[in-house]
Order: C-alpha cells, then sequence, then structure tokens
C-alpha cells in the first residue's frame, strides 16, 4: 500500500514506514533514546528527501520523548530547574543550527554536514558506550575489581555563577550547563536528533547529575528543543511533513511499549553492548558512503527551493 | 487540357493537405488528482486525423510529449576534498521539466528530422534547457540530469508507443510515475511527414493534490506557523495517547 506525503512529494509504502517507526520505537522502548539518529537515516533510505527527513524527525520525536517524560514525571525523576538551564542554551543552540542548515541547504551541503556530524558523533558515542559495556560485563562475570567512585568534584564544580539544583544534590556553575544544551540544541537542528545519546552521557559524566534523574530530564528538555526545531523547519523551510509524522509516531509508540518489554528481560550491560553495535553499525554504514566513490557521481539537489 | 488541369489540381491539394490535417484528440482523464493513496497513473492519449482531402503518399507518423512543469534544477558533481566526497562543483540548468514523456509511432530519428527537433524542442535534451555557464564543462551536467531523471523513470522515450491505424486514428498510454510535481502538464501531439511537422496540437492535464493532501500543503506553505503548531499538538496529543493507553492496558 503506497501513501502519497505531501510535503515531500514523494509515494512511500505506507508500511515500510510503519516499520521504521516500530523498529525505531522498540529500541527506543529497549535502550531509553530517542531513536533519532536511527530514523533520519533510514528515512534517507526509504526516499525521502533529506531536509523533510530531518525537519520531520524532530517532529516524530517530541511525541515519543512526551510519551516518556510522562512516566518519568509520575516518578519524580525529572530535574526542571536544570532541566530549564538546558533549555535556555538549547533554544539558543536550535535557533543557530536551523540557521546553518538553511545557509547549507542553499549551497547544496546540507546532506556532507548531516552525513559527517552522523559519522563524528555515532563514531564517538558508539566506541565510547562499546568500551564501556563490555568492561561492565566483565565485571559482572565477577572478576571483581570494585567500580571505581564517580568523581564528586571536577572543573565543572570551580566555575562562577553556581545554583543549587535540589533534585540532583549538585551546587554547580550555570555556564557548563547552558553550554551543555546549547551544543545538543545545534545538533538536534541539524541531525534531526534529540541529542539524548550525547546530553546523558555529558548529564552524568561532566555535571555528575545522579543515573535516576538524568533520563527524564534529558526528556524534558529535548522535548522543547526538539518542538521549537520542529517550529523553525515548519516555518523557515517548510519540511515538516505531517503525514509522514503521523505514521512514524503510530509505529513508534507500539514499538517502544515492546521494546520496553524486551528491554526488561535483557541485562543492562548486554543491552548496552546491543545499543553500541548498532550505532557502530550505522556510524560504520555512512562512513562507508563518505569515503567510497559513489556510483553516481552527480546529484540533483534543490528543485524549486 | 482538363486532364492536365485536373492533375495540377491533385497536386495543389496534395501540398495543401499537409496543412489541412488536424488532430482530434481524446485523453482518458484530463485531470490528475493527487491523494494520500496515489500511487501513479497511466494516461491515455487517443485521437484521429481530420482531414478533408485524400490522404498523401508519404507515411503518417505521430509524436505525442507530455511534460511537467519547468523549473529551474541544481546539478552538483561530486569530487574527493580530503578523501571525502563532497558536492563541489555545480550547475544551474535553467529549466528542466519535472517529467518528460515523448511517444512516437517508430525510431525518434526515423520519423523526426534534427531541424525539426531543434524548432519543435521535442526529444529530451532539448526540452532540458541549459544557457551557458560558468562550469568547465556545462553539458556533462545536463547529460547527467537527463540520466538521473531516466533511471528514476521521470523522463523517458517510447519509440514505437504510438499505434496508427490506417493513418487516421492513433493511440498511446503515458505513465505518470507517483512522485508527481503539481502543475499543468502539456500534451503536445505533433503529426509527422516525411520527418517534418505537418501539424501540432496541444493540451493540458492539470495535475494537483486534492483532500488532506491539498489541505496540508497549504496549510504548511501558507500558514507555516499554525502548520508548525499544529504539528507539534499531534505529536503531545500522541504521546499522551500512547502513555495513558499502554498504562491502562497493563492495569
Amino acid at each position: 500500500m503506497q501513501i502519497y506525503l505531501p510535503i515531500a512529494e514523494v509515494s512511500v509504502n505506507f508500511f515500510t514506514l510503519l516499520g521504521i517507526g516500530g523498529i525505531v520505537g522498540i529500541l527506543s522502548g529497549m535502550f531509553g533514546v530517542g531513536g533519532g539518529f536511527l530514523i533520519t537515516p533510514l528515512l534517507f533510505l526509504a526516499g525521502i528527501p533529506s531536509a523533510v527527513a530531518v525537519a520531520t524527525s524532530a517532529n516524530q520525536i517530541v511525541a515519543s520523548s512526551f510519551s516518556g517524560l510522562l512516566a518519568h514525571l509520575r516518578r519524580k525523576t525529572v530535574d526542571i530547574r536544570m532541566g530549564l538551564m538546558l533549555l535556555v542554551g538549547g533554544l539558543i543552540g536550535s535557533a543557530a543550527g536551523v540557521y546553518v542548515f538553511n545557509l547549507l541547504k542553499e549551497l547544496g551541503q546540507v546532506d556532507l554536514l548531516v552525513r559527517l556530524c552522523y559519522v563524528f558523533f555515532l563514531g564517538i558515542v558508539g566506541a565510547l558506550m562499546l568500551i564501556e559495556s563490555l568492561r561492565a560485563l566483565r565485571r559482572a562475570r565477577g572478576q571483581a575489581g570494585p567500580a571505581k567512585p564517580r568523581r564528586q568534584r571536577n572543573w565543572v564544580h570551580t566555575w562562577p555563577g553556581k545554583m543549587r539544583f535540589r533534585t540532583s544534590q549538585l551546587y554547580i556553575s550555570t555556564i557548563p550547563v547552558i553550554l551543555i544544551g546549547l551544543s545538543v540544541g545545534v545538533l538536534a537542528a541539524i541531525m534531526g536528533v534529540g541529542g539524548g545519546f550525547i546530553m546523558v552521557p555529558a548529564m552524568i559524566y561532566i555535571l555528575g547529575m545522579p543515573t535516576k534523574v538524568v533520563v527524564g530530564t534529558s526528556l524534558f528538555q529535548i522535548i522543547f528543543v526538539t518542538a521549537f526545531t520542529t517550529l523553525l523547519h515548519a516555518v523557515t523551510s517548510h519540511t515538516v511533513d505531517l503525514m509522514l509524522a503521523l505514521v512514524l509516531i503510530v509505529g513508534g509508540v507500539v514499538g517502544a511499549q515492546i521494546g520496553t518489554r524486551i528491554g526488561l528481560r535483557l541485562k543492562a550491560e548486554q543491552l548496552r553492548v546491543l545499543l553500541a553495535s548498532l550505532v557502530l553499525l550505522v556510524c560504520g554504514k555512512l562512513a562507508l558512503e563518505l569515503f567510497v566513490r559513489p556510483d553516481e557521481l552527480y546529484v540533483i539537489g534543490g528543485v524549486g527551493g | 487540357m482538363i486532364r492536365a488541369a485536373l492533375i495540377l489540381m491533385s497536386t495543389l491539394w496534395a501540398t495543401l493537405a499537409a496543412a489541412q490535417e488536424e488532430v482530434v484528440l481524446g485523453l482518458s482523464q484530463n485531470r490528475v488528482q493527487i491523494n494520500a493513496r496515489f500511487d501513479g497513473s497511466e494516461i491515455l492519449i487517443f485521437g484521429a486525423v481530420k482531414r478533408e482531402t485524400p490522404i498523401p503518399e508519404t507515411p503518417l507518423e505521430v509524436i505525442v510529449t507530455v511534460a511537467g512543469p519547468s523549473t529551474p534544477v541544481t546539478v552538483h558533481r561530486k569530487d574527493r576534498v580530503f578523501g571525502i566526497w563532497v558536492n563541489a562543483e555545480s550547475v544551474e540548468i535553467d529549466r528542466a521539466p519535472s517529467f518528460y514523456a515523448v511517444a512516437a509511432s517508430g525510431p525518434i530519428t526515423d520519423v523526426l528530422s534534427h531541424t525539426e527537433d531543434l524548432r519543435h524542442s521535442v526529444t529530451v535534451p532539448r526540452a532540458v534547457r541549459s544557457v551557458g555557464s560558468e562550469a568547465r564543462d556545462p553539458v556533462a551536467f545536463t547529460v547527467a540530469l537527463i540520466r538521473i531523471r531516466r533511471d528514476e523513470g521521470i523522463y523517458a522515450t517510447l519509440p514505437g508507443a504510438v499505434e496508427v491505424d490506417q493513418q487516421t486514428l492513433f493511440d498511446t498510454s503515458i505513465a505518470l510515475p507517483a512522485n508527481l510535481i503539481e502543475g499543468a502538464y502539456a500534451v503536445r501531439v505533433l503529426l509527422m511527414r516525411d520527418k517534418q511537422v505537418v501539424s501540432e496540437f496541444e493540451t493540458a492535464i492539470e495535475v494537483h493534490k486534492v483532500g488532506l493532501e491539498r489541505w496540508l500543503y497549504n496549510l504548511a506553505q501558507d500558514h507555516a506557523l499554525l502548520y508548525g503548531l499544529l504539528s507539534l499538538v499531534i505529536a503531545v496529543a500522541a504521546g499522551w495517547l500512547a502513555s495513558t493507553v499502554f498504562r491502562l492496558l497493563r492495569g
């Protein structure tokens, strides 16, 4: 069954789109990530123009993150104050990201930028996660070695402009918080991702937030940043495809519930190894396309803006 | 004497006849509506040649072209920069139809002379117009555009696809792909004799989005902010609904 997407102006198989939404939903349910880093490349593969894929992914992430946030709010594992500070940076970053995105779209380089960002960040995050989780897996097999205690104080704690974050039990400078928000905002706009895969490690390792509030807080700010990104893309480049978003959302919502069930049956370390391998796989696929001589050297770009 | 006059008249008629053949055209549909389930469409183009004179000696050939709205197109060429393939040089092609199909009753070169092709812009390379550009090899870009669009099924040359019956009736069918751009699609019928165009007829097929597709597209273009907000409301509502439904399902 084909479905015609009014903004992308292509006709795509309905079940392919539902499947993409579903697979990403399963993964996000299993691993607790937004899945934007997977949905955008998968949409490229399905033949959706990259500008539409990026903008529409942002809209889809709003839906999946909101669903997740509600669960965290009930468990009171959201540091709203921290979320708001991250948001200040996030909105500025998002605006800058959309500006850069549109500029490069005119130059015909947006595909390159998006792909480079993907290869770079997926590569780093995937490799770090794989190393860390393999180490954790070895520890879990009983070779002892106590876990290294997390450093309670690092350079972040010496900066000025301190603020108390009660839920996170932290008293730290707001500058690194805003900077992290800013960089995630830029990425959200350019890559069509929520940035959870960068935000979560940054919160744990740089800010030193307790793990239990990290995911909820990250979701809180991701919703606002991706919502803002969606609006900016809709207004400046008219590339949000509601029809596409709806199909992805439906697939994603159902997938997420299935994923949560699967996730409960696997060990946390195993999950992380799987997620890391998946991230690296996507990264490798995209990298290959950048480095291998393409079959078709010519690309048609920007038909009628 | 009378006989000579008759011969003269008949030859005169014959030359006049060339101009006196006219196309009476029928289309299976004169508009194409793109709805959510749109998956391409096939247009039947058929017609007859109206004439008040005897059929001339040289056989009648028919060419049918269908052209989508033309837009300027930028073509980029990838080049290796620091080991990475990036879009390097680019050429702006002034006008390229978003869809183009040429169907003919025989091989194009047998039916159409080069001069007539130049005059009437019939074949695919003639339909794409590219005025000088500063790139080193602008022709290569035009050739690439045609190659890519041909592979996507957007540009098609269909020799022998037009059936001509008794020099009077003709018909062909042209498949419109699923990824159509909106606008007026020009349908041209050229009657050919001896590789020359003896008659030309033109009409249009309207292609436009209808229903939900139309509404969403207009909203996204004309009320972008409202559209953006609507996307967000739907996303949040879907997120909330999912969370609530599955919480209830779990008990």
